[in-house]
């Protein structure tokens, strides 16, 4: 059985090389022109000439560094105030409706009017990466908060727990898997909203990186940045699903 | 419902825009980044008049349907593929997990050198952001077919167009209508974000020449318009999928 599940993936990754030979033909025969389209060799090349002679790394930095800082500054904001809201039925009643109603707002147009208070600036980033992924995050933990299992209140009022222990000890575990659901929506979020400040503000980073080197044609070093974001996407996916599964293993009994 | 519980939910929103307003009037600032929401309604109902905004939202919704049609045809073809073949699934396994994790933003230079700013490539970053959620719903939707449902179309020799058309579509359409809601927020949220980093079209691109020239009512105006057709789109889609589909619908999401 595990044996198959091996050769299988084997086979799958055998296909996704056979794809880049195709890429790699195109590119070969001119297909496409090579200044749009360069071969998978040309854009390895420049991915490696990035990272070793070239500043790609500060790139990849500045990018994770706008998509951390804005990711955190929303994850401890998003749970705080989620936590408020989601445990009062009085703040449930008459905070939670508009949220509900700024929700389907794209949240790339709070940008403009970010730029008006902060200019393009690194703190505008933030600003905007940290309420974009806020969002996600703040209703999760909202909606985790107000579908505890209300015997669980019953209990911590008969133990006569305080408001913070019950947080603590009650909501915090129980909504665990809504805020973690939020968090990695809201990672996403964080990714793009990055790239977007980094091409509109000129801020450190490999959104700023493609949009010059599109620009200026150099399609190479355009897909190494591409692939590089779409590595970036995989691997913080990957790290938040590790995460889910470890904080969430002594739930799997229940579910 | 009684009175009461209807209200509540308005208090918060108007206190907001009622002390929003007091403290612009009474401050008597001339602010480049804040208005007054009486401004701001102002603004909204002049650029209403002159067609601006209307045409704007033309641009926008026209952009992103047409993504949303064309991610959503690649995305459902793959994904009835996918769902229906195991073999082909687990080949392409890794190819769409190497590509899926991209940013769809982070397409954008792509997009601008190989076509250019406008509506096509608009509508080609719409189309790759809005493959995904089409491709995986159905993925799943068609893969928890009811396998007798499959039996009987074996049993009626139907041909391979014939059982797609005739049951497989049918069985998964509550919870493929579900994937093109979702995709459709989607679309809308990219064409704006795109047209906000670069592409001088539609509302994205009315919202930051408004703050490019220091209207900050026009800008907050466009801000609200963005919400409201954001919060229209879902709506529509809601009560569309509710009327069609009923209880299904419910279910398919729990799913």
């Amino acid at each position: 059985m595990r044996w198959s599940a091996i050769a299988w993936r084997l086979a799958s990754f055998g296909v996704a090389a056979g794809l880049i030979v195709l890429w790699q033909l195109a590119a070969d025969q001119r297909l496409i022109s090579p200044v749009f389209l360069p071969g998978p060799d040309r854009a390895w090349a420049s991915l490696l000439r990035g990272f070793t002679t070239g500043d790609l790394l500060t790139k990849l930095m500045g990018t994770l560094t706008h998509m951390a800082y804005g990711w955190l500054v929303a994850s401890i904001v998003g749970i705080a105030l989620g936590a408020m809201i989601g445990s009062s039925r009085a703040m449930r009643i008459y905070v939670a409706p508009t949220l509900e109603l700024l929700r389907p707002l794209p949240v790339s147009a709070i940008i403009p009017v970010a730029i008006a208070f902060l200019g393009l600036s690194q703190g505008m980033a933030l600003f905007v990466i940290a309420f974009g992924s806020l969002w996600p995050l703040l209703l999760g933990t909202i909606h985790g908060f107000a579908a505890v299992e209300p015997r669980l209140y019953e209990v911590a009022r008969v133990l006569h727990m305080s408001r913070l222990a019950v947080i603590f000890k009650i909501a915090l575990p129980s909504a665990a898997p809504d805020i973690l659901a939020g968090m990695r929506l809201s990672l996403t979020v964080a990714l793009i909203l990055a790239v977007v400040c980094e091409m509109l503000a000129g801020l450190n980073g490999l959104g700023q990186w493609v949009l010059l080197s599109a620009r200026a044609f150099r399609s190479a070093d355009l897909f190494a940045g591409v692939m590089l974001l779409g590595v970036i996407g995989y691997v913080t996916a990957l790290a938040m699903g590790a995460a889910e599964h470890r904080l969430l293993r002594w739930q799997a009994v229940r579910r | 419902m009684t009175m009461s519980e209807r209200i509540k939910p308005v208090l918060l929103p108007l206190a907001a825009l009622l002390v929003f307003e007091a403290w612009m009037r009474l401050a008597g600032a001339q602010s480049d980044s804040l208005a007054p929401p009486s401004a701001i309604v102002l603004a909204l109902a002049g650029a209403l008049a002159d067609g601006s905004l209307l045409a704007a939202t033309r641009d926008t919704l026209a952009s992103a349907f047409a993504g949303l049609a064309l991610g959503g045809i690649i995305g459902l073809v793959l994904g009835i593929a996918l769902g229906l073949s195991n073999i082909f699934n687990r080949l392409m396994e890794v190819t769409i997990e190497a590509i899926r994790p991209i940013p769809s933003v982070a397409l954008l230079p792509i997009a601008l050198i190989a076509l250019g700013f406008g509506y096509r490539m608009e509508i080609a970053i719409v189309a790759f952001a809005c493959i995904w959620p089409v491709l995986i719903v159905t993925r799943a939707a068609v893969g928890s077919i009811e396998p007798r449902l499959i039996e009987v179309a074996r049993v009626l020799r139907l041909t391979q167009l014939d059982r797609i058309r005739k049951i497989v579509i049918p069985a998964a359409l509550p919870r493929i209508f579900l994937a093109y809601r979702l995709a459709a927020g989607i679309a809308l949220i990219v064409a704006v974000t795109v047209e906000i980093a670069i592409n001088p079209l539609g509302l994205g691109a009315g919202i930051m020449t408004a703050q490019q020239a220091l209207r900050p009512d026009l800008m907050l105006a466009y801000l609200v318009w963005i919400g409201v057709t954001g919060f229209a789109l879902n709506a529509l889609l809601m009560a569309a999928q509710r009327s069609l589909f009923g209880r299904a619908a419910v279910i398919g999401e729990q799913a």
